[in-house]
C-alpha cells in the first residue's frame, strides 16, 4: 500500500467514523426517526398504477445516486471511494422486503459506478419483482454520436444484468452545454443522431417498457416535448420532474430561469402522463432547516421528522407515480418507508401551512444547490457542492453572522462558520480559488450562476476573516 | 528548600515556554509572551535594557539561577540529567574549568553577532535551540492530537484542523541532533554544555562569580564524604578543598539536599573562599530541524478517470504548488530589512510556530540558516494577522499592527506571462486582482485577453496573488522580496 493510499484510508476511516456519528445530522438527506411514529408506518406501502402498462409502482422509489461508499457517507461526499456493495445489497433487500419496487439509476451516477452496483444488488432477486429506471445520460458531446449513445444504452443493460429496462429516460433535457443553447443541445443529443426514434424502436422490441424524460431548465424544451405528445409524434409514458413544497410556487422566484413545479405537474396531469418526482427534499435542504422553522413543524407533529412533511407533500398529488429518494443510510430508508406505509396525504389546511413554510425557506436566501454534482469535477479543483452545502448548513444552523451587525453570538458563530468551512472543504478547494471561468454553470440543473455565488461566499468568508 | 523552589519555578517556566511554542491558543500566547522576552540573548538583540539589567541584578544576587529556571534548554538538560542520576548514582566528579573553550566560543559568538553571521549565533543560542526542538519535534505531535480531537467533534468547533508539514528538512535535522546530543551529554555529564559551550552561560558566569548569595561550605560541619561533589551536575564542587566554582554553579541546590551534615548553605558571605576549577569536555555544534509531514487527513486527491463520457462528481487533481526561485528572499513584514533580520534573529522559530497561514518557514540558505522566510504555496500573509511581529522577542521582526500592514512593503509581485491561465487555458480569470488587499493589481488587455498588471508602488508582497493563482505548479504571479521594507 502506497503511503498516499494509506493516508487516504486513514482519513477515510476517520471520515467514516465521524460520518456514522453525524449520520443523523447529515445534510444530504432526512433526519433520523427519533421514535416510532404512532400514526405513520403501521401499514402497507402505498402503490400507484401506471396507466400505460398497469405497473403497480411503490410510491417510494429508490434513487441510486447517493449510494453509500466504503469511506463512509455517500458517493457525493466521497466520490473517489468505492461503493459499499454490502451495504447497498442490504438496503436493497430491505427496501424490496418492505414493498419498494422502483429503482432509479443512471450511467452518470456515482462517477459511473451506480448502474453496476444496482445491477449486482437487484440481480439477486427475481426480475419481475421490481422496476428498473435508467437514463440515456449522453451529456458529453463526445457521446452524442449515434453509436456512442446506442452503446451507452447497451452498456446499461449489461451493467444492470438485464435484457430490458422498465423505465428509460432522456436524461435531464432542458440543459445546455458550453456553447449550445437548450434546443441545440437537445437536438444534438437525441434528434440529429436519430436516437429518439431508435429508442422508440427498442420500445416496440420490448427492450424498453416505458419511455420518458427527466426535465430541468429551459421550459421551451418541456413545452415542445409535450406538444409532440399532443400531436402524436412521440408518446411519453411518464415524465420525471422536480417537485417539492418550495418549488411548487417559488421556483421562478428563486431563479427566473426556472419554472414552478405547479405548472409542470398540471401540464402532465392534463395529459394523464404520470409524474415521477425527483428532489422531493432538494438534496436535503428541506430536511436541514433553521430551528425556528423546525419548531413550527414539530409544533404540529412532534413525532414526525422534518423530512416527512416534504415526502408527504411530494407523494400527495394523484398524478404522482413515484417519489424518488436518494437514500444513503438505512435510517433514511426506514424513515421513508414509515412515511409511505401508507401515505397520509397532505390536507388542504396542511398545504396552506407548508406554503407558509416555503415562504420562510425562500426568505433564507440560501444557494439552491441540491448537491447533484453534475457541475463536477471543476477543472480547477473547486469542490462546488461542498462549499454550497456548508454555506446552506450554516444558514440553517444560524451560523451566518454579519460582521456589520454584531451581537453577543458573533464570535461563536464566526468560528463555527470558518472552522467548519476548513473542515468541510480543503483550503485548496474553497471558493477563494474559483477563477470564475464559468465552465460549471451550464451543467447545473438548478441553473445556479455558480461563479457569482462562489464570489458571494468568498467575499463573505473574507469579511468574516478580517473582522475577528 | 532552594532545590524545591528551583524545581517548581523551572517546571513553571519550561511549561510556559513550551506552551508558547506549541501555540496552544493565541490568546494564551499573548499572555505568556513575556517568557520569551526575558531570555537574555533575545533581550540583548532587542536592546531591552530593562530585562538585561534585571537579569544582571538577578545573577549578582543569586548566581546563575537564570540557567536553572529561566533558560528552557537548561531545564531540559536538568530533566535528562535527573534521569541519568537514576541510572548512575553519584556519577559526577570535580573537573577543571575549560576556560579556553568557553572564552574562545564566547569570542567567536560575539564576533558573529556583530558581523551578523547567523549560522553560528543561531546554532549556539540556547533559548532558540529549545524553541526549534519544540517547534520541530513536539509541535507536530501536538497538532496530530488536535487534529484527532477535531476529527471527533461533530457539532462543536473547539478545535480547528491544522496542516502538518515539513517546513525545512535541515532545521528539523538540527533540532533532532540538538536534542540527541544534549540529552546524551546531560544524561552522563550534567551541565557540560552550559558550562563549556553556551555563550549565555559563559556571560552570566562573569557576574555569578560576584553574586551575594552563593553555595558555601561550613568547614566545621563538613565530614568530607564527597556526596556533594558526586551530585554536582556542573562539576563545580571540589569537596577536598571545600570550594565551589561559582562561574559554573547553576544554583540548583542539589548539593544542599544531598548533604547529610548541613555543611552547605545558600547564603550571604561570611568568610569567603572562591576558587576556580574546571569541568568536562563536550561536543560542539548542535542543531538542525523539521518534521515529517503526516499529510492532511483528507488529502483530497482524486483522479477523475478519463472516461468516454461525462459522469457526475469527482474532484480534479490539484497539483501541489512549487516554490518559485526568488532572487531576493521575503522576510516577514516588520523585519525592516534583511540586515536587521540577519543581525537580530536567533532562529528560535517562535514566529514560524505562530504563523497561522503556513507562510513562514526556516530558511535553508547558509547565510540565513533557520531564520524565517516567507513563501506562499500553502497560504498567504493574511491582512488581519501580525502575529509574528507580536511574538518576536529579539527585535528581528518589530511590532506592527494589522493596520500597518498595508503600508509595509515586504516584497512585490511579478507576472509570468507563460503561466497565466487566460493565455494557457483560454479562460477568463483575474483571481489575483480580485484578492489583492491593496488593489495593486489591475486587469489589462494583452493579446486579446485580460491579464494582471502590478503597481509595485502599492504591492506589499503578501502573496495573496501567488497563493490564489490557479496556475500550477508555478504561479503566473509570484512575489520577489524587498531587501529593505519600504514603508509608505
Amino acid at each position: 500500500m502506497k503511503r498516499r493510499d494509506f493516508l487516504q484510508t486513514l482519513g477515510g476511516a476517520a471520515v467514516a467514523s465521524s460520518a456514522l456519528l453525524a449520520a443523523c445530522k447529515n445534510d444530504n438527506n432526512n433526519t433520523t426517526v427519533s421514535s416510532e411514529n404512532v400514526t405513520d408506518g403501521n401499514g402497507e406501502m402505498t402503490y400507484r398504477t401506471n396507466p400505460n402498462t398497469g405497473d403497480r409502482v411503490s410510491l417510494l422509489g429508490y434513487g441510486m445516486m447517493r449510494l453509500p461508499v466504503e469511506a463512509g457517507g455517500s458517493a457525493r461526499e466521497n466520490p473517489d471511494s468505492p461503493i459499499d456493495q454490502d451495504m447497498v445489497n442490504q438496503q436493497v433487500d430491505y427496501a424490496l422486503e418492505h414493498g419498494v419496487n422502483y429503482f432509479d439509476t443512471s450511467p452518470a451516477y456515482c462517477k459511473g459506478q451506480s448502474e453496476h452496483s444496482t445491477g449486482i444488488a437487484l440481480a439477486r432477486h427475481p426480475r419481475d419483482k421490481y422496476f428498473i429506471a435508467t437514463k440515456l445520460s449522453n451529456f458529453d458531446p463526445r457521446t452524442w454520436s449515434r453509436t456512442a449513445s446506442q452503446q451507452m444504452f447497451e452498456n446499461s443493460l449489461k451493467e444492470l444484468q438485464t435484457s430490458y429496462v422498465d423505465y428509460l429516460l432522456l436524461h435531464s433535457i432542458g440543459g445546455s452545454s458550453e456553447e449550445k443553447d437548450a434546443i441545440q443541445t437537445f437536438n444534438g443529443r437525441y434528434m440529429d443522431n436519430g436516437i429518439l426514434d431508435w429508442l422508440v424502436e427498442q420500445k416496440t422490441k420490448g427492450r424498453i417498457r416505458n419511455l420518458g424524460f427527466s426535465y430541468h431548465g429551459d421550459i421551451k424544451i418541456f413545452d415542445m416535448l409535450l406538444q409532440w405528445h399532443d400531436e402524436g409524434r412521440y408518446h411519453w409514458d411518464f415524465v420525471q420532474i422536480e417537485l417539492n413544497y418550495l418549488d411548487w410556487d417559488f421556483a421562478d422566484e428563486i431563479n427566473p430561469r426556472n419554472t414552478d413545479a405547479s405548472y409542470l405537474y398540471e401540464e402532465l396531469r392534463k395529459r394523464g402522463i404520470p409524474a415521477v418526482i425527483m428532489e422531493p427534499l432538494l438534496g436535503g435542504r428541506l430536511a436541514n432547516l433553521p430551528d425556528y422553522i423546525v419548531k413550527q413543524m414539530q409544533q404540529r407533529e412532534p413525532q414526525s421528522p422534518v423530512a416527512r412533511w416534504a415526502f408527504r407533500y411530494a407523494g400527495t398529488p394523484e398524478g404522482v407515480l413515484c417519489v424518488l429518494s436518494g437514500m444513503t443510510y438505512m435510517e433514511h430508508l426506514k424513515e421513508n418507508l414509515a412515511t409511505y406505509s401508507p401515505l397520509r396525504p397532505i390536507t388542504d389546511e396542511e398545504n396552506a401551512f407548508l406554503m407558509d413554510i416555503a415562504r420562510q425557506v425562500y426568505d433564507l436566501k440560501n444557494v439552491p444547490c441540491t448537491a447533484c454534482n453534475y457541475c463536477m469535477p471543476c477543472p480547477y479543483g473547486i469542490n462546488i457542492p461542498a462549499i454550497f452545502s456548508h454555506y446552506n448548513k450554516c444558514i440553517a444552523e444560524g451560523n451566518h453572522p454579519h460582521p456589520d451587525d454584531r451581537d453577543e453570538n458573533y464570535s461563536r458563530q464566526r468560528r463555527a462558520f470558518l472552522v467548519g468551512y476548513d473542515r468541510s472543504v480543503p483550503k485548496l478547494r474553497q471558493a477563494s480559488h474559483c477563477i470564475g471561468c464559468g465552465q460549471c454553470a451550464p451543467h447545473c440543473p438548478q441553473q445556479i450562476d455558480i461563479p457569482t455565488e462562489m464570489r458571494m461566499i468568498d467575499d463573505y468568508v473574507e469579511k468574516l476573516k478580517t473582522n475577528g | 528548600m532552594l532545590r524545591k523552589t528551583r524545581i517548581a519555578l523551572a517546571i513553571a517556566m519550561i511549561t510556559l515556554v513550551t506552551l508558547l511554542f506549541l501555540g496552544v491558543s493565541w490568546r494564551l500566547n499573548l499572555w505568556i509572551n513575556w517568557v520569551a522576552k526575558i531570555q537574555l540573548l533575545p533581550a540583548v538583540l532587542a536592546m531591552n535594557f530593562i530585562v538585561i539589567a534585571a537579569l544582571i541584578v538577578l545573577t549578582l544576587v543569586f548566581g546563575r539561577i537564570y540557567c536553572s529556571v529561566i533558560c528552557p534548554l537548561g531545564v531540559m538538560q536538568d530533566f535528562f540529567s535527573w534521569i541519568g542520576g537514576k541510572i548512575w548514582k553519584n556519577r559526577f566528579r570535580h573537573t577543571k574549568e575549560h576556560k579556553w573553550l568557553r572564552y574562545s566560543l564566547l569570542g567567536i559568538f560575539v564576533v558573529c553577532l556583530i558581523i551578523g553571521f547567523a549560522p553560528v549565533t543561531t546554532l549556539l543560542a540556547p533559548y532558540s535551540a529549545y524553541g526549534r526542538i519544540v517547534n520541530s519535534l513536539f509541535r507536530p505531535l501536538y497538532d496530530m492530537l488536535i487534529n484527532t480531537l477535531a476529527g471527533m467533534e461533530t457539532d462543536t468547533y473547539y478545535f480547528s484542523e491544522v496542516e502538518i508539514w515539513m517546513r525545512s528538512v535541515s532545521t528539523f535535522a538540527v533540532a533532532i541532533i540538538t536534542l540527541v546530543v544534549l540529552a546524551l551529554l546531560a544524561l552522563r555529564w550534567g551541565r557540560a554544555y552550559c558550562n563549556s559551550i553556551c555563550p549565555v552561560g559563559t556571560t552570566l558566569s562573569f557576574f555569578a562569580r560576584f553574586s551575594f548569595f552563593k553555595v558555601r561550605f561550613s568547614n566545621d560541619k563538613c565530614k568530607h564524604c564527597g556526596l556533594c561533589e558526586k551530585n554536582c551536575k556542573a562539576s563545580a564542587i571540589d569537596f577536598k578543598n571545600g570550594t565551589v566554582d561559582y562561574s559554573r554553579c547553576v544554583v540548583c541546590g542539589d548539593c544542599l539536599a544531598k548533604c547529610k551534615f548541613d555543611a552547605l548553605h545558600f547564603s550571604l558571605p561570611k568568610a569567603r573562599k572562591a576558587e576556580t576549577a574546571d569541568n568536562t569536555p563536550s561536543p560542539s555544534d548542535p542543531s538542525r530541524r523539521t518534521f515529517l509531514a503526516a499529510a492532511g487527513m483528507l488529502t483530497a486527491t482524486a483522479a477523475m478517470a478519463q472516461t468516454q463520457m461525462k459522469v457526475d462528481g469527482g474532484l480534479a487533481v490539484i497539483e501541489d504548488k512549487q516554490q518559485p526561485e526568488r532572487k531576493t528572499r521575503i522576510t516577514p513584514p516588520g523585519s525592516i530589512s534583511h540586515r536587521n533580520m540577519n543581525r537580530h534573529c536567533t532562529a528560535c522559530q517562535l514566529c514560524v510556530s505562530a504563523c497561522p497561514n503556513d507562510v513562514l518557514r526556516p530558511s535553508t540558505e547558509f547565510s540565513t540558516f533557520m531564520q524565517p522566510v516567507m513563501s506562499f504555496e500553502r497560504g498567504y500573509c493574511r491582512p488581519e494577522c501580525s502575529r509574528c511581529s507580536e511574538v518576536c522577542p529579539t527585535g528581528a521582526i518589530r511590532k506592527i499592527t494589522p493596520a500597518d500592514k498595508t503600508a509595509v512593503h515586504a516584497g512585490h509581485a511579478v507576472w509570468i506571462a507563460k503561466n497565466c491561465v487566460p493565455l494557457t487555458d483560454g479562460v477568463s480569470c483575474g483571481n489575483c486582482a480580485r484578492h489583492c488587499p491593496t488593489g495593486a493589481i489591475q486587469m489589462v488587455d494583452y493579446e486579446g485577453v485580460q491579464v494582471p498588471a502590478v503597481d509595485t508602488n502599492k504591492c506589499i508582497g503578501c502573496g495573496a496573488c501567488e497563493n490564489l493563482c490557479p496556475a500550477r505548479p508555478f504561479s503566473a504571479i509570484y512575489v520577489e522580496g524587498n531587501e529593505q521594507q519600504v514603508i509608505n
